[in-house]
């Protein structure tokens, strides 16, 4: 079996899954936020439960419309923080203590390598990166959990990708990432799990793994996957709030494809409106001016993410046509950007730095786009009106790229202003 | 079941930005994210969209994020059903859970023109195109499927299974 068939396996409580069963099985962990939670939380109390299937096993996070960007946003936050109140939740995030969600519970150990994890929020394909099964379901399904400790599952086929040799300079787990989808396109691992390994994988950091698992459902996969080794196992020592098992696929497990890519042919990638597999190499779009950068979100608003920008910005300015939004994805990563003088250095860029938000990278707030701006953003999605009038553009990339743009005033690779 | 009217034809890959755009999303109403319903696919759907009418698309429809609002707002402008070639899956499994009919079915994506009028035998996944006189196949819902059919969604279902516990 794969390693996301033994996840699934063992939490139905079988010897064995194959694609195609649907199963029903038992969740480590429940997440939803301020957009999904209140459909949740009103489904919830439909099924006329008595309590919650485990108080600590529910997280629910206001970081899409927080803080709070108007009445209506704030009435929705409200709902997760009284229901919290009501059933004494022990995963609820206020303000000033939260992070984007899939940032947020990995980095606080709250998931954990070999868990089953769902949440009303697509990217909670997220945790893959550390060996769990995790995905994306709706806040119906995030009610009917919150009862039962239970969601049903079609066990998917997986697709493998290999990725061999070492990573051109600046090239990340964003890069292979968007090459990849612009490889199998937006549906290409539609119901499928994703499984990625290989020699440049082996040794790319638990921020790149993330990046890439958050985005396998922009190739309409159900989960991404990486098997749990020593960089995995570095990562949740001294985090991981509970218990672990680290999971692995079997030799003669089956994979509907097989994918290899050779990382030295893998270019510093673009994906261009309005679809994220719309992929172009960076340094054939220098004739794009760029009215807005956004570095942050669940794919690449981690520290490390911060400090790549922070590298390329030190000592330059924003360029006079672009504005510039710099979002760390937690709390305790504001801090660290603060601590390591990264806040400073982007201020004195000129550019924002705002306190951890979805903001932007859904169209909520903190960066709008209006109608013909062009933006260029380290976040996930580029569709028509993504982030604000439905007549502007978003451009994807990595933080290098996104900030040598912001120095420039138009799509640029860190090599042209280093 | 049967379900008859008139057709709104889309193309591949409508997510769900298109579907309900994140900027209506401080609020969960149905009726007010109705009003909304395909804006950035077609500025004038929620104007044109009449109670009963039927939306065809193509591939991987719903795609994008999880947001339940996508199919809520579907079903609350009225729409009967969706049939596309495929759907993504969240939207998938939201659409089942939420109660609103999908059916997946190549050639009828690909030979239904916008405007004709259709009749879906929802129990045996036919779907008759009166203006075209021609009959497609959709591709047959999994048992599990059809029990939560039966219950009348997710929560009707979980229901059950809570009071019997
Ligand atoms: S940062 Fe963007 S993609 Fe991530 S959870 Fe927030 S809105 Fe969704």
């Amino acid at each position: 079996m794969t390693i996301t068939e033994k996840i699934l396996a063992a939490h139905a409580g079988k010897e064995k899954v194959s694609p195609g069963e649907l199963i029903n099985a038992r969740v480590d962990l429940v997440l939803a936020n301020d957009i999904t939670a209140p459909i949740s939380i009103r489904e919830f109390r439909k099924i006329g439960a008595k309590d919650v299937f485990d108080r600590d096993r529910i997280a629910l996070i206001p970081d899409h419309f927080a803080p709070q960007k108007d009445i209506q946003a704030a009435e929705q936050c409200r709902m997760l923080r009284d229901f919290s109140r009501e059933y004494d939740l022990g995963l609820y995030f206020e303000v000033g203590r939260m992070g984007v969600e899939h940032a947020l519970l990995p980095e606080q150990g709250l998931v954990v390598p070999g868990d089953l994890v769902i949440g009303a929020d697509s990217h909670t394909c997220t945790y893959g990166a550390l060996g769990a099964f995790s995905t994306g379901v709706g806040s119906t399904d995030v009610a009917s959990a919150m009862a039962t400790g239970e969601c049903w599952f079609r066990v998917p086929e997986t697709m493998k990708f290999i990725y061999y040799g070492k990573l051109n300079r600046w090239v990340s787990g964003k890069d292979l990432i968007l090459h990849t989808i612009g490889d199998i396109g937006v549906d290409g691992a539609l119901y499928r799990a994703m499984e990625f390994e290989g020699e440049a994988i082996s040794s790319l950091p638990m921020a790149g793994r993330l990046t890439m698992c958050n985005m396998a459902i922009e190739a309409g996969g159900k989960n991404g996957i990486i098997v749990p080794d020593v960089v995995t196992e570095e990562y949740v020592t001294g985090r991981a709030k509970r218990e672990y098992t680290l999971y692995t696929s079997d030799n003669d497990a089956s994979y509907v494809d097989v994918r290899e890519y050779d990382c030295s042919r893998i270019p510093l990638t673009v994906s261009c409106p309005h679809l994220p597999s719309n992929t172009r190499p960076a340094e054939e779009l220098s004739s794009i001016a760029i009215d807005q950068v956004v570095v942050g979100s669940c794919t690449n608003g981690r520290i490390e993410d911060m400090r790549e920008a922070a590298e390329i910005i030190k000592g330059r300015k924003v360029s006079s046509n672009t504005r510039m939004i710099v979002i760390p994805a937690t709390q305790q990563i504001y801090l660290e950007a603060v601590r390591e003088g990264l806040a400073e250095i982007f201020v004195e860029a000129g550019a924002v730095f705002s306190t951890p938000t979805c903001g932007p990278c859904l169209g909520g707030h903190m960066g709008i786009l209006a109608k013909g701006e062009r933006a260029i953003a380290t976040t996930n999605r580029n569709f028509v009106g993504r982030m604000g009038h439905p007549e502007s553009e978003v451009y994807l990339s990595n933080p290098a790229v996104a900030a040598a743009s912001a120095v420039l005033g138009r799509i640029a690779t860190p090599g042209e202003v280093q | 079941m049967k379900l008859k009217g008139r057709t709104w034809k889309f193309g591949d890959n409508i997510d769900t930005d298109a579907i309900i755009p994140a900027r209506y999303l401080n609020t969960s109403d149905p009726a007010e994210l109705a009003k909304h319903v395909m804006e950035d696919a077609d500025r004038d759907f929620p104007s044109k969209v009449k109670e009963g009418d039927l939306i065809i698309a193509e591939a991987n429809f719903g795609c994008g994020s999880s947001r339940e609002h996508a199919p809520i707002a579907i079903k609350a402008a009225g729409i009967q059903a969706v049939v596309a070639k495929s759907f993504a899956r969240i939207f998938y499994r939201n659409a089942f859970n939420i109660g609103l009919p999908i059916f997946e079915s190549e050639e009828a994506a690909k030979k239904i023109s916008e405007g004709d009028e259709i009749e879906i035998d929802a129990s045996r996944g036919i779907i008759r195109n009166l203006s075209k006189k021609e009959e497609y196949r959709a591709k047959p819902i999994p048992p599990f499927m059809r029990e939560l059919i039966s219950a009348g969604g997710l929560i009707e279902w979980t229901k059950k299974r809570v009071r019997a516990s």
